[in-house]
């Protein structure tokens, strides 16, 4: 036993400092040179103010904004630090809602969801991602059924013709890569940059 | 389920596939020490940490030198990384002003890293300074699942050798597999990571101002670096702590998919490397044969339940087409989340890309069944490998019975004492997962700590245990395991899924090592073709199931006859 300790010691103190110093730091040194945006978290700036990351969706409840998908993260309570209240898009604190299927805050939530939206547009079913929380509770997608179940709403709010809405979600739909592989969607973030840019 | 879906699935099972062979000789070539294209540049470093060892490579071990000279190693790492979490406070690289953990925290979490777990019991983001990520969870990333490969190395050599003493020297074993095999495609992978937008910088975060002028405080860090280890050493440890389903662990469809192939690449590789050992490589493509059956099976059930939408929705008016998007992203959708949470769970990696615990109860149930047959369907990289063998035994036991011969596997005799050793480590695992699960749900505090009613609360429970003692990690993520009873109990269940088997897998090493080759004779069971892949797999389903089947029933399944009939908790 006691023959195994020098050897056991120079390993892990070599090999510690081999992959758990050198190894991450000579990355980040080689990230930060040949992929600098991506390495910093692909923010997008305007007007040198951070607005957000293009990977972390982000709140949005403006009836003129394409709205994302709802998002089970929490924050601290300000009244009471012991305490979290909800804090949708909260990217300092990844999370599922954890509910099963079987859960009654699930389906009560859902209820509540559902309701709002077929007051907004009724007579067409509710696509399922906009009325459930992704796994990390920073999803910054959303389906383009989802994006054209709130066309009417938006071209309402900004005086838009709906076929110009949906011309700005198709600009903005990344179709499944390689036409195979993962699901196209929408970036919510982008679109809604598109929205602004478009006027009204 | 789509053909779309399909087609995804059949791609990646293809790729992994075709990795397995070059892989499985170049992971051969490092086990038999010889000089490999990474020498010129890595020789030097390799030779001087024997010298400061006083490791004669050459100079090998007996099973239980081996075994020992492992157990100190992870005692050390133990010490380290627990100190780490017990100081980081005070330690430099914590940008975020991160606390220290506690006792029982830091204690569940470095037996979860040493063991190949990666059990996480706090969130990443809110935890952990700079340092533990790197120093701490990313090192032992490497060593545990090196320990893993060095240790089914030292496995398969007892079947190869005859008449031998020893099996290797687990010193070159450890060095050889991080410097040679993990950190050359643990570069690369972090690299592509980076490039398709996984950060990796040193900075704690950056404040944005959202489009709607609220303030949002976005986590950063050096992410993809650890990355790359938790796929491809299938530890499945996250930065963040929604794993693989935060988006800068995994962007898109892409990275998503390199995940999938590094958690299967050198599991599947073993299994080559395995048969060129023993010199026919027929044999490993049987091993690998067995796996991907089991795989294929829940792959296909996990995608089918999840496809269906969950049925207490449905009846609200939501639209069916997306299927179950419960905890789960958009850019996966349900193949590519179907497709990841089997790959995670028959790897014991436990990294997730979607959240298993807002699964159907079908879906839910096969990660735990998959889980449950002992971590073996590929498995952890090693672990899933000297796991495997341990059903082989036992399959070529009962056939030795049904014959009335002397079983033999690989020209070895399988006597009484290989299998005993190999009970006493398919029996160790049920024993803590179930033990620990029925303490857990009698006993008031942890009881009541339960997130949820009825028989989900139950599985929640029961997937906690056997996902510690499967050496897996992931998680119904809505169990607040964060408590002494669950941090200490969990603790005590991966160790036990860890070693209880890798210690008894390296006796029999040692056993059949030290064995004369029985030629093959024309009664000699045949362990290459489909009647052998059949019988391996009728015996861990039947294992499985006799030792599980009651459980499921109190959990997946009756929740899934609750859910049919309308039921809600």
């Amino acid at each position: 036993m006691l023959n195994h300790i020098r050897p056991a010691l120079v390993m892990l103190t070599g090999l510690t400092l081999l992959t758990g110093l050198a190894y991450p730091l000579a990355i980040t040194g080689i990230a930060e040179a040949i992929f600098p945006w991506q390495a910093q978290g692909s923010l997008v700036e305007k007007g040198g103010a951070v607005l957000g990351s293009t990977l972390i969706g982000q709140n949005f409840s403006g009836s003129g904004y394409f709205h994302p998908r709802p998002s089970a993260t929490t924050g601290p309570d300000p009244k009471d630090a012991g305490k979290t209240v909800a804090a949708p898009y909260a990217a300092d604190n990844s999370m599922g809602s954890n509910l099963g299927p079987t859960a009654k805050a699930l389906v009560d939530r859902v209820k509540d969801d559902i309701t709002k939206l077929q007051a907004e547009n009724p007579g067409i079913p509710v696509p399922g991602d906009l009325v459930t929380t992704s796994a990390s509770g920073l999803d910054p997608d959303i389906s383009p059924a989802a994006a054209d179940f709130q066309v009417p709403r938006i071209a309402r709010t900004r005086g838009l013709s709906q076929p110009d809405v949906r011309a700005i979600v198709a600009a903005h739909t990344t179709p499944r890569w390689l036409g195979v592989f993962g699901e196209s969607r929408v970036n919510v973030l982008a679109v809604n940059l598109a929205l602004d840019a478009a006027g009204k | 389920m789509t053909v779309n879906g399909w087609v995804q699935i059949a791609v990646l099972a293809a790729i992994v596939a075709a990795l397995t062979r070059p892989l499985g000789g170049y992971l051969m070539r490092v086990a038999s020490g010889e000089r490999l294209v990474l020498t010129p540049a890595l020789g030097w470093l390799e030779r001087g940490l024997y010298r400061v060892a006083g490791v004669d490579p050459a100079q090998e071990q007996s099973w239980l030198g081996y075994a020992l000279a492992m157990l100190v190693f992870k005692a050390g790492g133990f010490a380290l990384l627990y100190a780490i979490l017990r100081l980081q406070s005070v330690l430099p690289l914590n940008p975020a002003g991160q606390g220290p953990l506690s006792a029982d925290l830091a204690f569940n979490t470095a037996i979860s890293f040493l063991t190949n777990t990666n059990w996480q019991s706090y969130g990443g983001e809110t935890t952990m300074s700079h340092l533990s990520q790197m120093l701490g969870l990313t090192a032992q990333n490497f060593l545990s699942a090196a320990t893993g490969i060095a240790v089914a190395l030292a496995v398969v050599r007892g079947f190869a050798r005859r008449s031998a003493a020893t099996i290797g020297n687990f010193w070159a074993d450890l060095t050889r597999i991080t410097l040679y095999v993990l950190l050359p495609v643990c570069v690369v992978g972090a690299l592509v990571l980076v490039w398709q937008g996984v950060p990796q910088t040193l900075l704690a975060s950056v404040d944005a101002t959202t489009m709607e002028g609220a303030k949002q405080t976005i986590s950063l860090g050096p992410v993809a670096s650890q990355e790359a280890i938790k796929m491809f050493g299938t530890n499945g440890g996250g930065f963040f702590n929604t794993n693989s389903a935060h988006p800068f662990e995994n962007p898109n469809a892409l990275t998503n998919m390199l995940q999938i192939i590094a958690i299967f690449a050198l599991g599947g590789a073993l299994t080559n490397t395995f048969g060129r050992m023993v010199r026919d490589e027929r044999q490993g493509w049987a091993i690998f044969g067995a796996m991907a059956l089991l795989f294929m099976a829940g792959v296909t059930v996990l995608y089918w339940s999840e496809g269906h939408g969950n049925p207490a929705l449905l009846s609200l008016g939501m639209d069916p087409t997306l299927g179950n998007m419960e905890g789960k992203e958009v850019r996966f959708g349900i193949a590519q989340s179907a497709l990841f949470s089997t790959v995670t769970t028959d790897a014991s990696c436990g990294a997730v890309n979607a959240m298993i615990e807002s699964f159907l109860p079908l879906g839910g149930r096969v990660a735990l069944v998959n889980i449950m047959l002992g971590e073996i369907i590929f498995g952890g990289v090693g672990s899933g490998l000297y796991g495997f063998l341990l059903f082989a035994i036992v399959a070529v036991f009962v056939a030795g019975l049904m014959v009335g011969r002397t079983p033999e596997y690989l020209g070895k005799k399988i006597e009484a004492r290989e299998v005993k050793l190999t009970m006493l480590a398919i029996l160790c695992l049920p024993l803590v997962m179930l033990g620990f699960t029925a303490l857990a749900v009698v006993l008031p505090g942890p009881a009541g700590a339960i997130s949820t009613a009825g028989p989900h609360g139950f599985t929640e429970a029961l997937y906690a245990y056997v996902s510690a003692g499967g050496n897996n990690g992931s998680a119904f993520a809505g169990l607040p395991a964060n408590t002494p009873f669950w941090n200490t109990t969990l603790g005590i269940t991966m160790i036990v899924g860890r070693f209880f088997v890798m210690i008894p897998a390296l006796a029999i090493a040692g056993a059949l090592a030290a064995k004369k080759s029985v030629p093959a004779s024309s009664g000699t069971f045949p362990t290459h073709g489909p009647l052998f892949v059949g019988l391996v797999i009728g015996v861990i389903l039947i294992i499985g199931g006799l030792t599980f089947f009651p459980a499921l029933a109190l959990g997946p399944i009756a929740e899934h006859l609750a859910i049919t009939a309308g039921t809600l908790y």
